[in-house]
């Protein structure tokens, strides 16, 4: 890809949006390459958030005053626009929580531990490639339900092992579990094929969206996955909200992590009835003024046009991958081609371990994540301690990567 | 480059490449395991005591420029000091690095362990920084387990 490759859109009128990116940071211009760990925020999901507290605070679903109609209106709004943003035929698909995390731990709970599809001795597969978050919860179901845990493998260049499916699917197989998008190595998982494969021995596909639904189009009913998670701080929007979109059907059979207000029709000293789908999992005052950023950063999203994000991305990366290849002593992980990857690339060097070049970009003013990035199975299965990462978004052009090959080359002036 | 060339002085890079005293200790009296999950840094120390003297140290492990050059430096800074003066050389060391950026440095009493000053402009290290430094504390005490550093 050449340095003159076209870009869709106007990076520079679109980092004006990002009051973030105006700052310096060590007198150096910001060059921000960690969306994968969190996103920035344009000024219009922190103008929603500001207008919201400062025009029509007041809780959800219970004032009986204009204020609260007002909050209502705008907290179910995004609700509709979060829900035609995946795809979902219905609003009442999609849930507020707290995070991805939230979200995964509230299926593991809610559908496989508590609720009545999962038995003793049944099967979950997963993959090593997951991120800690869709790990973990699991563990707690095999722990206190007493069923397998199983792993799809990966290959040298980071792509799913689809095959061992064929093996690893049998009929006690109930739940199917997969990140769309590697955090580590942007692997692009095939979704649709894995859901496919759960059906055909009615196990339901859990989908870990958090790094895709803010990257590419994703439309749940084109997957068919019966669930999937994703976070509003990874999408342009704030912490302190994410989604767990269901089928209906599948909802309506998942079980309340929390139980309080608002989740509930009816409570009594003795018993108590669940609210409707999808309120019965959104127990407490929700995070309303996180979930009205979340439905800004819907729109600014949407017009951007979800294809042209992710062509842009697989431009920008498409340019770093190539770029990297002229650093010295730098290795890459995951797929060497960019349409099946996200914009995360992952990276060691020869001479140098991840957290001395993080340290030292962050001099240049480029910041990028080191570490395990809460996927140690991943990190075993490789041998690795530690990697690099950067990590690319609407707001990142060909400049940005420029920068951050010639930082790389001053972490070899150091450690040459 | 003046903040980065204040982290990496020569001296840490020489370490770095070049680590003292990395070998295990077949004949150690008190050794200790460290981690630091954050970065997936590992070390262990190895010390040899005659009472209360160190009269052998040594590290092996794993980890990032800082941490390795710092668990080399120590390993050389303790050999032949009591207990009482190794903690004493901890707590100097500590306080320069979690301190005020630029505030002065008894380089006496500090030895080449100066060079890590430039740590206390990079807060997120200071940990690397310590890692082997926390590990021989526990070697010391002879407590049992792993020193995780969270």
């Amino acid at each position: 890809m050449a340095r003159t490759a076209k870009v869709l859109f106007d990076v520079p009128e679109i980092k004006k949006d990002f009051p973030i990116l105006q700052r310096t940071v060590r007198d150096k211009p910001l060059t921000y390459l960690d969306s994968t760990a969190t996103s920035q925020k344009p000024r219009q999901v922190i103008d929603a958030m500001t207008d919201y507290y400062s025009r029509y605070n007041a809780n959800v679903h219970r004032a009986i005053y204009e204020l609260g109609e007002e909050s209502t209106r705008e907290y179910e709004g995004a609700r509709e626009r979060v829900a035609a943003f995946i795809g979902a035929k219905d609003p009442m698909e999609v849930a507020y929580t707290k995070s991805t995390t939230e979200s995964l731990n509230l299926v593991a709970y809610g559908y496989a531990l508590k609720g009545k599809r999962v038995q003793k001795g049944d099967e979950i597969i997963g993959t090593v490639l997951e991120h800690h978050s869709n790990h973990v919860p699991w563990h707690f179901v095999r722990d206190l339900k007493g069923v397998t845990l199983k792993y799809v493998d990966v290959d040298e260049d980071g792509r799913l092992k689809m095959e061992q499916y064929d093996d690893l699917i049998t009929k006690r197989t109930k739940v199917v579990t997969v990140a769309q998008v590697s955090n580590v190595l942007g692997t692009i998982n095939d979704v649709k094929e894995i859901a496919k494969r759960a059906h055909e021995v009615g196990a339901v596909c859990v989908v870990d969206a958090a790094q895709s639904v803010p990257h590419m189009p994703v439309d749940v009913r084109e997957l068919d996955c019966d669930f999937l998670a994703f976070s509003g701080h990874k999408m342009l929007g704030p912490t302190g909200v994410g989604v767990l979109y269901g089928k209906k059907e599948v909802l309506e059979e998942t079980e309340p992590l929390l139980g309080g207000g608002e989740m509930i029709s009816e409570v009594h000293l003795g018993t108590a009835k669940w609210n409707d789908v999808p309120y019965k999992f959104e127990g407490g005052t929700p995070p309303i003024a996180e979930v009205i950023g979340l439905g800004a950063a819907v729109d600014y999203l949407t017009k951007l046009g979800m294809p042209a994000v992710r062509q842009h991305e697989m431009n920008v990366t498409g340019y770093a991958l190539q770029e990297l290849s002229n650093v010295a002593g730098l290795r890459v992980y995951g797929p060497k081609d960019v349409r099946q990857r996200g914009g995360v690339v992952s990276f060691t060097m020869a001479k140098a371990h991840p957290h001395d070049i993080a340290s030292i970009l962050d001099v240049e003013g480029v910041c990028i994540r080191s570490g395990h990035h809460c996927a140690q199975p991943l990190m075993d299965r490789y041998d690795l301690a530690a990697t690099a990462r950067a990590s690319f978004y609407v707001y990142n052009d060909l400049e940005d990567v420029d920068r951050l090959a010639a930082a790389l080359q001053k972490v070899n002036e150091v450690f040459g | 480059m003046a903040d980065l060339r204040e982290l990496y002085q020569e001296v840490i890079l020489d370490h770095t490449k070049n680590p003292r005293n990395y070998r295990t200790m077949a004949d150690a009296t008190a050794q200790a395991d460290g981690n630091n999950p954050l970065c997936g840094d590992r070390v262990t120390v190895y010390l040899k005591l005659d009472g209360d003297r160190i009269v052998d140290a040594s590290f092996q492990g794993q980890g990032c420029a800082i941490s390795k050059s710092s668990a080399s430096i120590m390993t050389e800074a303790v050999k032949g000091k009591t207990r009482a003066e190794a903690e004493v050389l901890f707590d100097r060391f500590h306080e320069m690095i979690t301190g005020k950026p630029g505030a002065p440095v008894d380089g006496k009493a500090l030895g080449k362990l100066a060079v890590f000053q430039g740590v206390s402009e990079f807060p997120l290290r200071v940990k690397c920084a310590s890692l082997a430094w926390h590990t021989l504390r526990s070697a010391l005490a002879e407590k049992p387990g792993i020193v995780t550093l969270e």
